[in-house]
């Protein structure tokens, strides 16, 4: 899990919606609202960064960020087809 | 209620293909009704205004439409996810990478089985020669592929071969769908109809590829409507994320709903699109759930499969408001198991 750098599966990405004034990711299989930490955990997904690396980014905007969280969070992106299945190098 | 993700864009009804699966009406819009360009691009922008982040480019065969590639550069200068939902007839690499530029960042490939002889039975024409070079052409684009494959009876026992077909194509992810019976497949629905060892044999042949291919290719099972105990939670509920506009500018909560003959759908052309999404008979009719009857009202499972699939309910209990009788608890379910009982082989109709 610590090698684990997520990243974006071809044809997703980050964007953001002016009607629902809200950060979304668009993806060939649909659409996700995100609030601002899920936003900021996708930013982060650049294959490069692993997740420890993520959740001390994250700790460093925001208060209390848990680390299991942003694992179930990332985990969930991938179950629904938004980052590449965990790897380990 | 709150503003759909996704719009279903049929442009046409014309294809290439007669498949006898097709899921689109028995009597398809003619060329001369279709929308005009300006219309399209009108419905766009209404579209993008309302919420709708995701344009699928679908038919029909969107690529018969000449004004496609202006329409691609519409829906995606206004911020729209733009995919393209195509047989790939017609698609050269020129247009491809022409779409492209415009806005296309992904492509639904359909292919009808995993050998050219095969394919070519159930598309009714000389297609499967193109799939390749279609499927390159989008590789070559850089976009991610979806190929999908609708799956009946008469192509059920190549599960294995067609998932490796789609690899072959190089497929970022495969779509095994299992046919699913509106419109012109309705009809053929004795013909199409899987046996239950056809299932059976395919599931645990998807289940290895989905380990084998884990994290190459990603394989999608649709399972069979029927065959199933449960419905499935049809559009996520009616007008709640997604809506369709066909050909003629026909504005529907689903592809299918233009089935339901007792309510009247607007027209795209003649009432502002947010009004027809919050405010039309049509898109309240089976909305939240005080439409719904015995046993869905009163079912645990109300708020997880919305009673299934209206259309489906209308089209084989006489009433949209009744439990979709896939549902083992729908008083109407024998008319389901009275449709997967074993048959002989028959002919396909085939779409026309």
């Amino acid at each position: 899990m610590s090698e684990w750098a997520p990243r974006l599966r071809r044809g997703a990405r980050l964007g953001f919606d002016p009607v629902r004034r809200a950060p979304v990711v668009l993806h060939p299989e649909g659409v996700l609202l995100l609030n601002a930490t899920a936003e900021a955990v996708i930013a982060a997904c650049d294959g490069v960064a692993t997740v420890p690396d993520i959740v001390a980014r994250l700790d460093e905007r925001y208060a209390g960020v848990r680390a299991e969280d942003v694992l179930t969070l990332l985990r969930g992106l991938v179950a629904r087809g938004v980052l590449h299945p965990e790897e380990t190098r | 209620m709150t503003a759909p993700l996704g719009m279903l864009a049929e442009l046409t009804h014309r294809c290439p293909l007669h498949c006898p699966y097709c899921s689109n009406p028995l009597e398809l819009v003619h060329r001369d009704r279709e929308l005009t360009t300006d219309q399209w691009r009108s419905i766009l922008t209404q579209a993008r205004a309302l919420g709708v982040l995701q344009v699928h480019m679908s038919g029909g065969e969107p690529l018969a439409r000449r004004d496609l590639p202006e329409l691609v550069s519409h829906a995606s200068g206004l911020g729209c996810y733009v995919n393209l939902v195509t047989s790939g007839l017609g698609l050269t690499e020129a247009r491809m990478a022409d779409l492209a530029v415009r806005g296309i960042e992904h492509v639904q490939l359909s292919i009808q089985a995993a050998d050219p002889e095969r394919a070519d039975i159930i598309a009714g024409t000389r297609a499967a020669k193109h799939k390749r070079a279609a499927a390159a052409a989008v590789r070559s684009a850089g976009l991610p592929l979806t190929v999908n494959a609708v799956l009946h009876r008469r192509n059920h026992d190549q599960v294995a071969a067609i998932i490796d077909l789609a690899e072959e194509l190089g497929a970022d992810r495969l779509e095994l769908a299992n046919t699913q019976f509106y419109g012109w497949a309705l009809r053929n629905r004795a013909a199409l109809m899987p046996t239950r060892a056809q299932l059976d044999a395919a599931e645990p042949v998807v289940r290895a590829a989905r380990q084998r291919l884990a994290g190459r290719m990603e394989v999608i099972y649709v399972l069979a409507d029927y065959q199933d105990r449960l419905p499935k939670p049809c559009m996520h509920g009616w007008g709640a994320r997604q809506l369709t506009v066909a050909p003629d500018g026909t504005v529907l909560p689903c592809p299918s709903a233009h089935v339901i003959t007792t309510l009247t759908f607007d027209n795209a052309c003649e009432r502002p699109l947010a009004e027809i999404w919050y405010d039309s008979p049509s898109f309240n009719a089976y909305r939240g759930e005080d439409w719904m009857r015995d046993p869905c009202r009163s079912c645990s499972r109300r708020g997880i499969d919305f009673g299934g699939c209206r259309c489906q309910a209308f089209l084989l209990t006489g009433a949209a408001e009744n439990t979709d009788p896939v549902c083992a608890l729908s008083p109407n379910h024998d008319v389901v198991l009275r449709a997967v009982a074993p048959t002989e082989d028959l002919p396909f109709v085939m779409r026309r």
